[in-house]
């Protein structure tokens, strides 16, 4: 049943492409289906990468109201994007091919997270909390490193990191892409791969290891996956918060299932099924240009509200 | 057969366990019963090999439970936790399926799932088997973990106060259970009981600790005595006779 309804979601998120490609095209044709599968492609990669890295964290933290936002990803990438236009001025860091800018952003990142967790969970494996709160501080100390830079910067060099930070899938570098893809790809097949060992990790750190599952190699090898994930998901686009949010709770509502072999396709297909389908609504029917961030973000700032008003933060 | 040699365990400055010896002989149920912080759930936590003990050693049936690979020593001795996290979407079948993980690590065969209908048939969970685990009452999600375990189809479960938040009926039920399925000889029971009536009514053995280490320890019939449970629980007991079994009323 689980296992149909993702086919579905497989299905729906083809259509939704193909009328995305599609719908009213005009010539010239090779040039518009170029900039709209660009555009499709980050879409997708970012909305999946955000779905499956979400319930990635989520198991791993034990609790289903947290997204890797909380752990400082999006304050990560604000200043790392401050620090490049304070080193080499608006115009330089401009200058920069999109592909090596994007490569540059998904390495720090990645080393950034991995640093952070492998520095937590030497020192204390079993304490997820510890690292989730030490994770808030330290988004919280960066979002205030990079506003601190922000507010000493020139306004016109100030007015390109507004344009890079803000989540925006209009202006997309075709270079990004194809290393996102495949980042993507790669992250999502391992974590796949290791699905059965994530269900057992699901039933919390004690007896997971009771049941002899290297519970301490399980997390890690998770969060370097999610880093990964949301490294791609962030350096393509700009941080978007709550979506992860919003999509792994549709996928555990509607797959009704706690096994990562169906949640996590589910997750990654219902997270390019919310970004295509609101793009191409807001972009095609309504004629709205960067409209979607904005919605997305307050969708799923109200289901982050009522999850907690609801107290149904259980697992 | 478990042996335990000049065990210790702290956490942090605080020492829990102090050089604890014991043998454990294989067969029937061995209660653990003492106060509260005599350090019954450490040492069958270190028994389990999920704790590391800071001095001694743990051997169950000639195996160190710290040397051997996880899903190894979890094909030896299975432990139920005292509060286990609860999985909502989860059904009883699932959970106890997970018990078989040692064994098929994600690739489960027939027996496993052979087993998997035991352990439901055996604890009457079949009824249940596609119901949710946060849908059920508090004994019966209690006897769906022990099913989890009892799949493990380990020769040691290691049980941590199994009847917490079970009524009277529901614990005798599921000592009654335990009792009837540690018979065949083939599994061997620890469990750790703060009902002193429930080990004499079902344990072949008891070991009583208190303040980290083991006071006594010897078959329920001859270690249930006022002065012995005294010394352990620093408080009087009448001890009554029912139907052949001991009955222990705190004064």
């Amino acid at each position: 049943m689980a296992e149909r309804r993702v086919l579905f979601l497989g299905l729906g998120l083809l259509m939704i492409c193909a009328g995305f490609l599609a719908w009213q095209i005009r010539a010239p044709y090779g040039f518009i289906l170029e900039l709209r599968a660009a555009k499709l492609g980050a879409l997708v990669c970012v909305g999946a990468a955000t779905g499956a890295a979400t319930v990635l964290f989520q198991t791993v933290a034990g609790n289903r109201l947290l997204t890797p936002g909380l752990v400082g990803f999006d304050a990560l990438f604000v200043l790392l994007q401050t620090l490049l236009v304070v080193a080499l001025g608006g115009v330089g860091a401009a200058q920069i091919p999109g592909g090596l800018r994007f490569l540059m952003e998904l390495v720090a990142l990645a080393v950034c997270s991995a640093a952070l967790f492998g520095l937590l969970l030497r020192r204390d494996a079993r304490d997820i909390t510890k690292m989730i709160l030490t994770g808030v501080i330290l988004g919280v100390l960066l979002r205030g490193l990079a506003e601190m830079v922000q507010r000493m910067m020139d306004p016109s060099e100030f007015a390109v990191v507004q344009q890079a930070i803000f989540a925006s899938f209009g202006n997309v570098d075709n270079g990004q892409l194809a290393v996102s893809a495949m980042v993507l790809l790669a992250s999502l097949a391992a974590a796949l791969r290791m699905a059965p060992a994530l269900d057992v990790a699901g039933l919390g750190r004690e007896t997971a290891r009771g049941l002899g599952l290297n519970h301490d190699r399980v997390v890690m090898m998770a969060l370097l996956l999610m880093a990964a994930m949301v490294s791609v998901s962030t350096a393509l686009v700009g941080p978007i918060t709550f979506l992860g949010l919003l999509t792994a709770s549709l996928a555990r509502r509607l797959t009704n299932t706690h096994r990562h072999a169906v949640l996590l396709p589910a997750a990654a297909l219902i997270g390019a099924l919310i970004l295509v389908a609101g793009q191409f609504v807001f972009e095609r029917l309504m004629g709205a240009q960067s409209a979607l961030a904005v919605i997305v973000e307050f969708f799923g700032g109200l289901l982050f509200l009522a999850l907690v008003l609801q107290k149904k933060a259980r697992r | 057969m478990i042996e335990v040699s000049n065990l210790s365990y702290a956490a942090g400055d605080t020492r829990i366990l102090h050089d604890v010896s014991t043998r454990i002989e294989k067969g029937g149920i061995t209660a653990l019963i003492g106060p509260n912080g005599a350090g019954k759930s450490t040492l069958l936590h270190c028994l389990s090999g999920l704790e590391t003990p800071s001095a001694g050693s743990v051997r169950i049936d000639g195996i160190d439970p710290l040397a051997v690979r996880p899903e190894e020593r979890a094909r030896v001795v299975a432990l139920l936790q005292q509060s286990p996290v609860l999985v909502s979407r989860l059904s009883v079948r699932d959970l106890v399926s997970f018990g078989r993980w040692p064994h098929h690590q994600g690739r489960p065969k027939a027996e496993d799932r052979d087993m998997v209908e035991r352990a439901l048939t055996a604890f009457s969970l079949t009824d249940l088997a596609e119901r949710t685990i946060a849908t059920l009452s508090g004994g019966q999600r209690q006897r769906a973990f022990i099913a989890m375990t009892w799949a493990q189809d380990t020769p040691w479960m290691l049980l941590d106060e199994p009847l917490n938040a079970l009524d009277p009926r529901h614990a005798r039920d599921l000592m009654a259970r335990l009792h009837g399925l540690s018979r065949d000889g083939a599994r061997s029971i620890v469990i750790v009981l703060h009902d002193i009536n429930a080990a004499a009514g079902w344990a072949d053995h008891i070991v009583a600790m208190k303040d980290g280490r083991i006071v006594a320890q010897d078959t329920s019939h001859e270690l249930l005595t006022e002065p012995t449970l005294r010394e352990v629980f620093d408080t009087p007991f009448e001890l009554l006779e029912h139907r052949g079994r001991k009955v222990v009323v705190a004064r």
